[in-house]
C-alpha cells in the first residue's frame, strides 16, 4: 500500500507499483492537466511538483511516491492565479495550450528557487520542455512578467 | 448542459469556464460540445430558414433562436457562437466570435461558444486544413453576424413604429436615436424569432472603422482552461465504464499479422482483452493500419500488456524500404525531364546559351508531424449509433471513416471534437478514430485508443521526402534568363489511390509553379517517385521542400552573379505584375482552392514583404563577427510571407538563431495577435524541420522513435526576437497558419552560409556542418 498526498489530499493506490505517477494521476484520480507527450522523461508535459521539485511524472513510478506529497497544475494556485499562470494569460503564451501545464510547473518552480532568472537560468530550466507550435519566446516573456509580479 | 458534460460526469465548471476579472472583455466562455440544443440553421454560412424550418424547430421546442448557422440566441440575450472549425492552436475558437460577435453587436460578455460536432450539412466543411478557416469563412462569419444585427434593428423599429434605418444596434442594445428609446436584445429575442429574414440590402457588413474587434487583439477564449489543466483535450474526456486500449500496428506500411500469442499480455494485471483489427485493403488512406490492440483497465495495464503480446508480422510489399537507398533514387529521377507543371519560353535554348550557368541539387527528408498530444481517440458504440470524442481536424472526415471501417450508416455516427494537442495536419487522417470505435464495438463498452509517443512517431503520415535539381542561366547582366526546377518525392495521392508511380504536375501548384519570378524561360517539371510509406499533408506541405530548394538556390544564384541577395531577389521578382499562370500549364484549380482572378501571383505583393521585413532586420548593416542573415520570400496558401534569418555557428555545429524579422501580407488579417503567434511558431517549426528533424527507414519501417531521437527546437535554440509584420489590408484574406514555413527553412539555410560559408543543401542541417566544425576545430576558432 503506497500513500501519498496529492494537491492536498492523502491518498492511497495498492496497484502494480511499477504504474508511472503521471497514469495515475490521470487514470486513477481524473486529474487530467497533466499530459502524456513522450513517456521517456524528454518533453516535460507530465511535470509536476514533488515534495516542491519539478518532477516528470512520466517515469517516476508509484513505489517510490510513499509519503510524497505531489502538486498538479489543478493544486498549483487555489484560484488559478499562481503569477505564471497569470503571466501565461497576460502575454497570451498558449497555442494549442497541450504542453502549457508543464511549462507552468516547470516556471514556478523555476521562479520559486529563482525569483530573478535570467536568459540562460530560463533557457536551462526550461530546455527539457516541447512546445511543437513554438511558444518559447512567448514562454520566456512570460516567466519574466511573472518574476516580476512577484516581486 | 449538453450531454458530453453529462456523460462525462465533469462538473460543468470544468468545461465552461468563465474567464477572470480582466479590464479586457474576458468572460467569453467555452462549452466543449453541443448535445441538447438544438440547431435549425443550414448550411456553410448564411441560409434563410424557410417556414418549414421555423416549425420544425417550434416543434422541437427549440427555445434557443438560431436564424444563421452559427448563432444561437437564448431567450435571455445569451449567445451561443457555435465553432465549427477545430482549434489547434491558430485560435479559431477566439477569430471566428470576434468576428461574428462585432458585426452582430453583441456584447463580448454576453457571448459564450460551443464547438460543433461533425455535420457538414448544419456548418459546411470543417475540414479544419490548408489554413482555410478565415480564407474560406470571413464573408460567411460577418454576413452571419450582420443578419443577426439587422433582425434585432428590424424587430426594434417594429415595436417603436419607426423605419428599420433610423435605428442602430449598440453592444447587444437598439437605439432609436431620435426618440433617445433604447431596448436590450434580451428584450428582443422573442419578437426578433418571428421576423422575417431581413432583405438582402439590410444585411450591412461593416466598414472598418465601425469594428470593434475584426483586426484587434483579444484575448483567448480558452487560456483560463488552458492554462489550469481544465481544458478538454483528447484523452482527457472520461465515459463511465471506459477502457484503454494500446495497439501494436504493423510495423511497415501494407504489413499484415501472421499470427499472435497473447499468453503473457493476457497475465498482465488490468489486462482485460487481447482484439485484432482488420488491416485494412492498401492504400488505405484514412482507414486503421490494423494490428493487436491490448484492452486494459487504464492505460499502463495496456501499455504493459502490448509489451507482452508475441506477434509475428508478413512485413509485405514495403519491406525493404530504405531510405539511404531512396535518396539516390530520387536524385537518380530529377536527372531526368519529368512532367511539367509550368512551362515559359525555351528553358533548353537559354540555358545552352547563357553566359553563366548554375545546378544544385537539395535534399529534404521525411518529416513527422510529432504533435505534442499524441494520436487518441475515444468512442461509444451501443446498439444502432456510435459517438466518438477525438481531437480532429476533420470530423467530417471521422464521421465517413469510421462509417466506412464499421460498415455502418454515416447518420448513425456521431463526432465531438475537443481541443487538440497540435495537429499540423496529422489530425485530418482519422485513423485513430475508427481504430476505437472498432474496439467500443468489439468489446462492448466505451475505448479510448492512446497512441503512445512511439506508435505516434512510427505510424504517422510522413512529410513527404524530396529530391530537386534546379539550373538556373544568369545573363551578362547577372539576371536571370532560364529555370528548370525537377523534383521527385513520393505523393500524397499514393495514400489513397492504388498504383500511384509518382506526383502529378498538380502537387507542384502548392509553392513550385506559382513562384513570382520574372524569368523568361522555366520549365519547373515533378520526376516519378514511388511511396513505401504512407504520404501526408504536413503543415505548408510541399511548399517545405518547395520553399527550401527555390529559397536556397535563388541565394545561391544571387552570390554567383555577385549580388546583394536582397537586391537580386526584387530584380527577380521584376515589375509588380498580377498574373494568372494558366496560360503557361499551370492547373485552373491549381491556385490553394482559389480563382486566379481573386488571387492572381502578385509580385508586388511578394516585392513589398521583402522590403518590409528587410527594412526592419536591418539588412545590409554589419553584424558581429561569425553571424550572418538570410532572406527569404514566398507565396503560398494565397499569402506572401518574407523572413530575414540571423543565425551563428557554434564552435560544436550547434546553429544559434537569435533574431528573425518575418513580414506577412494575407490580406485582411482578422486577429493580429494570433497571426503573429503562427508566423512565430512556423519559424520554429520550421527551425526543426530544417535543422534537426528526421525520419528514416530502415527494412521498412521507421527508425526514430521518440523525442530523443527524433529533435526538434527547444527553448535553447530558439530566437530572442520574432519580430512580425503584418501588411496592412482589406484584401481577400489569404492562409496564415502554413505560409510561414516554406520561406523559413530557406532563410535559415541562407544565414548559416553567410555565417558561415558553409552551403546546406541537404536537410537536416546538421550533419552537414561536419565539414565546418572540423575546419573550425583545426584553426581553433569559427
Amino acid at each position: 500500500m503506497i500513500t501519498l498526498t496529492v494537491n492536498g489530499s492523502r491518498r492511497t493506490f495498492d496497484g502494480d507499483p511499477a504504474m508511472p505517477l503521471l497514469w495515475y494521476l490521470r487514470d486513477e484520480l481524473s486529474l487530467t492537466g497533466t499530459k502524456y507527450g513522450c513517456g521517456v522523461s524528454s518533453c516535460g508535459a507530465c511535470t509536476v511538483h514533488v515534495d516542491g521539485r519539478p518532477v516528470r511524472a512520466c517515469a517516476r513510478a508509484l513505489s517510490t511516491m510513499d509519503g510524497h506529497s505531489v502538486t498538479t497544475i489543478e493544486g498549483l494556485h487555489p484560484k488559478g492565479e499562481h503569477p505564471a499562470q497569470l503571466a501565461w494569460r497576460e502575454i497570451e503564451v498558449p497555442q494549442c495550450g497541450y504542453c502549457q501545464p508543464g511549462q507552468i510547473m516547470e516556471a514556478a518552480a523555476l521562479l520559486k528557487t529563482t525569483p530573478k532568472p535570467t536568459d540562460a537560468e530560463i533557457d536551462t530550466a526550461m530546455n527539457g520542455h516541447i512546445c511543437r507550435c513554438g511558444t518559447y519566446p512567448h514562454i520566456r516573456a512570460a516567466i519574466k512578467a511573472a518574476s516580476e509580479k512577484r516581486s | 448542459m449538453s450531454d458530453l458534460l453529462n456523460s462525462t460526469g465533469r462538473t460543468p465548471a470544468a468545461a465552461e469556464t468563465e474567464m477572470p476579472a480582466d479590464p479586457a472583455r474576458r468572460r467569453f466562455v467555452q462549452l466543449l460540445s453541443m448535445g441538447s440544443l438544438v440547431i435549425v440553421a443550414g448550411p456553410a454560412g448564411v441560409r434563410r430558414l424557410d417556414a418549414a424550418e421555423r416549425l420544425t424547430a417550434a416543434l422541437a421546442g427549440a427555445d434557443p433562436w438560431s436564424p444563421v448557422a452559427y448563432v444561437i440566441v437564448q431567450g435571455d440575450g445569451m449567445v451561443t457562437i457555435v465553432c465549427h472549425r477545430s482549434e489547434m492552436g491558430q485560435g479559431i475558437r477566439t477569430t471566428m466570435p470576434m468576428i461574428i460577435a462585432d458585426e452582430m453587436e453583441a456584447d463580448w460578455e454576453k457571448c459564450r461558444v460551443q464547438q460543433a460536432e461533425g455535420n457538414e450539412k448544419k456548418y459546411g466543411s470543417q475540414n479544419t486544413d490548408g489554413s482555410t478557416s478565415i480564407r474560406d469563412f470571413l464573408p460567411k462569419y460577418r454576413e452571419a453576424g450582420a443578419t443577426v444585427r439587422a433582425l434585432f434593428e428590424d424587430a426594434a423599429a417594429k415595436q417603436w413604429g419607426v423605419k428599420p434605418g433610423e435605428v442602430r444596434a449598440r453592444n447587444h442594445t437598439v437605439v432609436h436615436e431620435a426618440s433617445r428609446r433604447v431596448t436590450s436584445y434580451a428584450a428582443l429575442v422573442a419578437s426578433a424569432a418571428t421576423m422575417g429574414m431581413p432583405a438582402r440590402d439590410r444585411i450591412r457588413i461593416k466598414k472598418p472603422a465601425e469594428r470593434r474587434w475584426q483586426g484587434r487583439k483579444m484575448p483567448s477564449i480558452d487560456i483560463v482552461p488552458i492554462t489550469t489543466g481544465t481544458a478538454v483535450f483528447g484523452a482527457d474526456v472520461i465515459l463511465p465504464g471506459m477502457k484503454t486500449a494500446v495497439i501494436a500496428r504493423p510495423p511497415v506500411w501494407g504489413g499484415k499479422v501472421v499470427s499472435v500469442d497473447d499468453s503473457d499480455a493476457l497475465k498482465v494485471p488490468g489486462v482485460e482483452r487481447v482484439v485484432r483489427i482488420p488491416e485494412s485493403k492498401m492504400p488505405g488512406a484514412f482507414l486503421p493500419l490494423g494490428g493487436v490492440a491490448v484492452v486494459a483497465k487504464n492505460t499502463w495495464a495496456a501499455i504493459k500488456g502490448r509489451e507482452a503480446l508475441k506477434v509475428t508480422w508478413d512485413n509485405g510489399p514495403n519491406a525493404t524500404y530504405e531510405s539511404r537507398a531512396y535518396k539516390a533514387q530520387l536524385q537518380a529521377a530529377v536527372k531526368s525531364a519529368g512532367q511539367p507543371g509550368r512551362k515559359l519560353g525555351n528553358v533548353d535554348a537559354a540555358l545552352a546559351s547563357a553566359s553563366r550557368k548554375l545546378t544544385s541539387e537539395y535534399y529534404v527528408p521525411h518529416l513527422s508531424h510529432a504533435q505534442m498530444e499524441p494520436m487518441v481517440g475515444l468512442a461509444r458504440v451501443t446498439s444502432g449509433s456510435v459517438e466518438a470524442w477525438a481531437p480532429t481536424q476533420s470530423p467530417q472526415d471521422a464521421r465517413a471513416t469510421i462509417a466506412e471501417f464499421l460498415k455502418v450508416g454515416v447518420d448513425t455516427v456521431k463526432v465531438n471534437v475537443t481541443l487538440l494537442g497540435g495537429g499540423f495536419g496529422r489530425k485530418s487522417k482519422p485513423d485513430h478514430v475508427a481504430e476505437a470505435a472498432f474496439l467500443s464495438r468489439e468489446v462492448g463498452a466505451p475505448v479510448r485508443v492512446q497512441w503512445t509517443r512511439e506508435d505516434d512517431i512510427q505510424h504517422g503520415y510522413y512529410h513527404t521526402v524530396a529530391a530537386h535539381r534546379l539550373e538556373g542561366a544568369l545573363d551578362a547582366a547577372g539576371k536571370v534568363v532560364a529555370w528548370r526546377h525537377r523534383s521527385a518525392y513520393p505523393s500524397i495521392s499514393a495514400t489513397f489511390e492504388a498504383n500511384v508511380t509518382g506526383p502529378k504536375p498538380d502537387e507542384l501548384t502548392n509553392g513550385a509553379s506559382d513562384i513570382p519570378f520574372a524569368i523568361p524561360n522555366m520549365s519547373i517539371e515533378v520526376c516519378p517517385a514511388v511511396a513505401h510509406a504512407r504520404i501526408g499533408w504536413y503543415r505548408s506541405v510541399n511548399a517545405i521542400h518547395h520553399g527550401f530548394a527555390i529559397g536556397s538556390f535563388v541565394d545561391e544564384l544571387a552570390h554567383a552573379a555577385g549580388k546583394d541577395p536582397l537586391q537580386f531577389l526584387l530584380a527577380l521578382l521584376g515589375p509588380d505584375r498580377k498574373l494568372d499562370p494558366t496560360s503557361e500549364g499551370v492547373p485552373a484549380k491549381g491556385n490553394y482552392g482559389a480563382s486566379w482572378s481573386d488571387h492572381p501571383i502578385d509580385s508586388g505583393r511578394a516585392r513589398r514583404v521583402l522590403q518590409l521585413a528587410a527594412e526592419n532586420a536591418g539588412w545590409g548593416k554589419p553584424l558581429p563577427k561569425g553571424r550572418g542573415r538570410g532572406i527569404a520570400v514566398h507565396r503560398s496558401f494565397l499569402s506572401y510571407v518574407a523572413m530575414v534569418v540571423e543565425a551563428e555557428v557554434l564552435p560544436d555545429g550547434t546553429v544559434m538563431i537569435p533574431r528573425v524579422t518575418a513580414a506577412v501580407d494575407a490580406g485582411f488579417v482578422a486577429n493580429p495577435d494570433r497571426a503573429r503567434a503562427q508566423m512565430e511558431g512556423a519559424l520554429i517549426m520550421a527551425m526543426s524541420n530544417t535543422l534537426y528533424s528526421e525520419i528514416t527507414f530502415a527494412e521498412g519501417h521507421v527508425v526514430q522513435s521518440n523525442y530523443r531521437d527524433y529533435n526538434v527546437t527547444r527553448m535553447r535554440a530558439a530566437p530572442h526576437v520574432v519580430d512580425v509584420h503584418i501588411v496592412e489590408s482589406e484584401g481577400l484574406p489569404g492562409g496564415i497558419g502554413e505560409p510561414g514555413v516554406p520561406p523559413a527553412g530557406a532563410a535559415i539555410a541562407n544565414a548559416i552560409f553567410a555565417a558561415t560559408g558553409v552551403r546546406v543543401r541537404e536537410l537536416p542541417v546538421a550533419k552537414q556542418l561536419d565539414g565546418w566544425k572540423a575546419r573550425t576545430a583545426d584553426s581553433g576558432s569559427p
